[in-house]
């Protein structure tokens, strides 16, 4: 059987019955070969824990109040990283991508920034603002600006020439016409940058966390950090890890669905860039 | 021409507010860059010509940090373009295997780099493997996406006139594949620089990640600045090194873009 191009847009209930029925059997034989090997020896179980022990950690997580205290500092870092970078990104980007003077100007900035990651900054930020939730909402904002920034940019490139014109011959200004067409027209795209800037927010927010400790304050990556340190403890490092996991594709549905929402007209979504 | 001039004068003219800035206010956090570049040089690039200017220091720093990149990106790719091929072509396998390849990804590699050094035990070894788990995510999903956009009267044809699976692969798969593999190379490549870092920052022997811990604990903010700045450079530098390759090695696909479009 060979696959055709990509998925079809519109599958039939029975197709999407195999498809999920195809995903849990390889989602099960995994684990059961994961178990296999541990539980046979092949995998010695000092280095590697069961796949069983994983899961009935990550369970027991669940109802931990210590992991729900740190999944909510991750929360709350992420959101206001996120909210101060869409807050940053999108007016920056709306006049980089509106004023062509303005764009290549900048441009060698952006780029020469854009390359220095995040997690390199996390000494200097730490000596700079301190450990805690300042230095973290900086940093996640820091790395989630530059998704939001160039998707932005993005759209303003994909706006309908015509449309803009067809307001200027009406005498609109610059600011209503970038008010009226650009900004709904470049909404879908701000909406694509602010997914990818999320999953960024989530990776930088746990790696500031692996990185500096406890001392930073709460979150998962301090959580991880405990678990790891003395006596390492990979069955809790490996359960978290898996909860970080269902976290970012919550918050990548949640804001696809929020965009889906506030933007009704929009149907399909740009490919993802940045 | 002109505008890579506009580029580099509003980065020449950055630096020079920079260090008018820092001049004036002294402050310990913002060191002017000259005083940078000054201790990149002594750092790592004032060394004899016959080790090509490096000092000891780069030697035993930089170069491992490197050689840890490229090695975790070398498996990334070893182990990531097959499995990525052969998915991308059996429809069956990859929907068995799929949703938990996307669950796999979703996890924050960052999250692992404790358990690598426990499986690996703590050294070169671990890091490289902790890059090469980070970094087959991307390149490994996009190889998929892009085998399977394999065009399908081209894949028939190939069938009907019995076109040996080697030959298959190499001129149809794996050029319809090219486009797509580099562009999870390329996420791939700043990835394996945030993991090198990572890695080195938690524990590690020797590095640049390891000279900016030691930077940050004896307050040498100008130092501290000076591993910043490398890495930015080496970022620039690889992914620019990948641009160049892809430039090259898809030159005929744009040629057909062109044709057709």
């Amino acid at each position: 059987m060979r696959s055709h191009g990509a998925h079809p847009p519109s599958l039939t209930w029975k197709a999407r019955a195999t498809r999920w029925r195809r995903g849990l059997v390889g989602l099960a034989a995994f684990l059961l070969l994961a178990q296999l090997l541990g539980s046979s020896g092949v995998l010695s179980r000092s280095v590697l824990p069961l796949a069983s022990t994983v899961l009935a950690r990550a369970a027991g997580l669940a109802a931990s109040p210590r992991f729900l205290t740190d999944l909510a500092a991750t929360l709350a870092a992420w959101a206001a990283g996120l909210a101060t970078a869409a807050a940053v990104a999108v007016p920056c980007g709306l006049i980089l991508g509106s004023v062509p003077g303005v764009r290549s100007a900048t441009r060698a900035l952006v780029e020469f920034l854009r390359p220095i990651p995040a997690v390199v900054l996390i000494p200097l930020v730490a000596l700079l603002l301190g450990p805690g939730l300042r230095m973290n909402v900086t940093l996640i904002a820091y790395a989630a600006v530059w998704p939001v920034l160039l998707n932005t940019i993005y759209g303003l490139d994909d706006v309908d020439p015509l449309a803009k014109e067809t307001l200027r011959a009406f005498g609109f200004g610059r600011i209503a016409v970038i008010r009226r067409v650009c900004l709904p027209s470049a909404a879908p795209f701000i909406v694509t940058g602010i997914r990818l800037a999320s999953s960024v927010a989530i990776v930088v927010s746990i790696g500031i966390g692996v990185v500096t400790g406890r001392i930073d304050g709460n979150g998962i990556g301090a959580f991880i950090a405990d678990a790891s340190t003395s006596a390492p403890n990979t069955a809790v490092v490996l359960a978290a890890a898996l909860w970080a996991g269902v976290l970012g594709l919550a918050l990548n549905a949640l804001i696809a669905w929020a965009g889906r929402w506030a933007l009704p007209w929009q149907r399909s979504y740009p490919g993802e860039r940045g | 021409m002109n505008r890579i001039a506009v580029r580099w004068l509003v980065l020449a003219a950055g630096c020079a507010a920079w260090q008018a800035w820092a001049t004036w206010h002294r402050s310990p956090f913002f060191p002017p860059p000259s005083a940078i570049v000054a201790r990149m040089y002594g750092l790592w690039f004032s060394g004899p010509a016959t080790h090509l200017l490096l000092t000891p220091s780069a030697t035993s720093n930089i170069l491992p940090s490197l050689g840890r990149v490229c090695g975790g990106l070398a498996i990334a790719i070893a182990v990531g373009v097959p499995l990525g091929i052969a998915l991308g072509r059996s429809a069956a396998a990859s929907a068995y295997l799929e949703p938990l390849l996307h669950f796999g990804r979703s996890m924050p590699a960052v999250a692992f780099v404790t358990v690598f050094t426990v499986v690996f035990s703590l050294g070169t070894q671990s890091e490289v493997a902790f890059i090469a788990f980070g970094t087959t995510w991307p390149i490994l999903l996009n190889t998929i996406d892009g085998a399977r956009s394999v065009d399908a009267l081209q894949a028939e044809t190939a069938r009907a006139f019995r076109l040996p699976l080697g030959s298959r692969i190499t001129k149809l798969i794996v050029p319809a594949t090219l486009p797509k593999l580099f562009a999870g190379l390329r996420i791939s490549v700043s990835l394996a620089l945030v993991l090198m870092v990572v890695s080195e920052l938690v524990g590690s022997g020797n590095g640049i990640g390891y000279q900016m811990n030691n930077a940050s604990g004896d307050y040498d903010l100008t130092g501290l600045w000076a591993g910043i700045v490398l890495l930015g450079i080496l970022g620039y530098a690889l992914n620019a090194a990948v641009l160049g390759i892809e430039h090259h090695v898809l030159a005929w696909h744009r040629g057909a873009h062109r044709l057709t479009s």
